[in-house]
């Protein structure tokens, strides 16, 4: 079947068996290796992507289902060249260990504070309880994203 | 891990997808969030010939108040419930439930009624709704038909909806300005299976006393279970903390909690008995204008 979607602002499209998932066909067909596999079984949440903005797990959806949407990988995050805010924050408070976790974390970050600009860092911890990290760096998962929430309003202010 | 192959249909209309369940029923199932049915999928518990993808399907995606119900439509997704206002408002055992349910990633996608249909005996959503009184609605090219949840839940992954039908929506019934309800939730991590699971209800009657009462249990049964001798002890009575001891000692005695990796029998009934007695507590608050 013909799969066309809108993958960080540029559409692609591929012929694909219905029982692709989403994580294969936006790492094997598009080449897009920066969502990772972790589980496959719907638990870890490194597959994270966001699809029109809102987090999926792309081991956990066809990629049939998703023709005709808009797909957000952690390549999309980057802003003119430039590491987006949440990018910029894991950076500087060391919000990764092996990385493993961190594409997954920034997306979920990033989807956070489009919906809630200033969260606590509860409401943090809530956003991100779908996702592990096996170094369990959580302490600077949450330090980052909070930098990020910063970031942007001083960005908004400026 | 791979799903065996199969067949995808993705219907643009309801007639559409009810004419295809008609013709191919029993070699189809239906794709609404697929947070269940891909994982089974892929560990081929579940090898289904072919899938009807719902998701195009158009007006199954809102959340309506109406005549006394709250009604979630075949694609409402789990975090929409958690984020209503009117469901915070009009349903306190769903408002409670909704924030329990899986993830939060997982909660974007999974649906109230796919979650229903697939009636995993560790599902939290039979529960509430046996608690606070339910019909699903099933809709096939011969017509509509509405039963209770108590019918259309018969055994562990067994419905009463047919291969021809589709659960098009649930209602739920509200909780008057008098009513509270709560779920209380023992899981071992965010997004596991419950270890134990009670939804709770109250309706009180004018002179504060128990008009109505529901409790029912997850995970400590071979299907979700409404302890029907406990609601019946509470009918007609003035609350107290010792009537709510009385209940939980029911629900305590009605499950069959197996031992497992989450737990000893005897510390899973034990917890039964610990979360009816604070559920119908909080529950009380809420419909005593305490708090909510």
């Amino acid at each position: 079947m013909n799969v066309s979607v809108t993958i960080n602002g540029a559409v692609r499209s591929a012929d694909v068996e219905p029982r692709m998932l989403l994580t294969d066909f936006i790492r094997g067909t598009l080449g897009l290796t920066g969502t990772h596999v972790g589980c496959d079984t719907s638990s870890c949440g490194v597959c994270t992507v966001l699809l029109d903005g809102v987090p999926a797990k792309s081991c956990t959806i066809f990629a049939v289902q998703v023709d005709g949407r808009s797909i957000t990988t952690v390549e999309g995050l980057k802003q003119n060249g430039q590491l987006s805010p949440i990018q910029q924050a894991f950076h500087e408070e060391h919000g990764l260990q092996c990385g493993f976790c961190t594409p997954a974390m920034m997306l979920v970050g990033t989807a956070l504070l489009e919906e809630n600009p200033n969260p606590t860092d509860d409401e943090v911890r809530w956003a991100i309880s779908g996702n592990l990290c096996r170094c369990t760096g959580y302490m600077n998962i949450v330090k980052s994203i909070q930098a990020a929430a910063a970031m942007k309003s001083e960005e908004v202010s400026a | 891990m791979y799903p065996s192959k199969f067949d995808y249909l993705a219907p643009t209309t309801l007639d559409e997808a009810l004419g295809v369940l008609a013709e191919k029923g029993p070699a189809i199932k239906v794709l609404a969030g697929g947070q269940s049915l891909i994982p089974m999928m892929k560990l081929r518990l579940a090898n289904p010939p072919a899938l009807l993808d719902i998701n195009r399907l158009p007006d199954l995606d809102a959340i309506e108040e109406s005549n006394g119900h709250l009604t979630f439509g075949a694609l409402v997704r789990h975090n929409h419930v958690v984020k209503s206002d009117v469901v915070k408002r009009a349903n306190h055992t769903v408002a409670a439930a909704a924030p329990w349910v899986s993830d939060p990633i997982v909660r974007n996608l999974g649906t109230v009624c796919g979650s229903l249909a697939h009636h995993d005996p560790e599902g939290d959503w039979a529960s509430v709704m046996m608690a606070t009184g339910a019909d699903v609605v099933l809709k096939s090219t011969q017509g509509e038909r509405v039963v209770p949840v108590t019918d259309f839940c018969v055994d562990m992954f067994q419905t009463l909806c047919r291969p021809d039908e589709l659960v098009t929506e649930v209602r739920v019934k509200k909780h008057s300005a008098r009513g509270g309800g709560d779920y209380q939730k023992l899981e071992r991590k965010v997004g596991d299976y419950a270890t134990v699971g009670v939804a709770t209800s109250l309706e009180l009657d004018e002179h504060g006393r128990i008009a109505s009462a529901g409790i029912a249990l997850t995970s400590v049964y071979a299907h979700n279970l409404k302890v029907t001798e406990a609601e019946i002890l509470l009918r007609a009575k003035q609350p107290s903390a010792e009537l709510f001891k009385e209940a939980a000692v029911i629900a305590s005695a009605a499950c069959d909690p197996a031992s497992d990796h989450r737990g000893s029998a005897a510390y899973k009934r034990h917890i039964v008995g610990v979360f009816t007695e604070r559920g119908l507590t909080r529950s009380l608050e809420i419909a005593q204008g305490g708090q909510s």
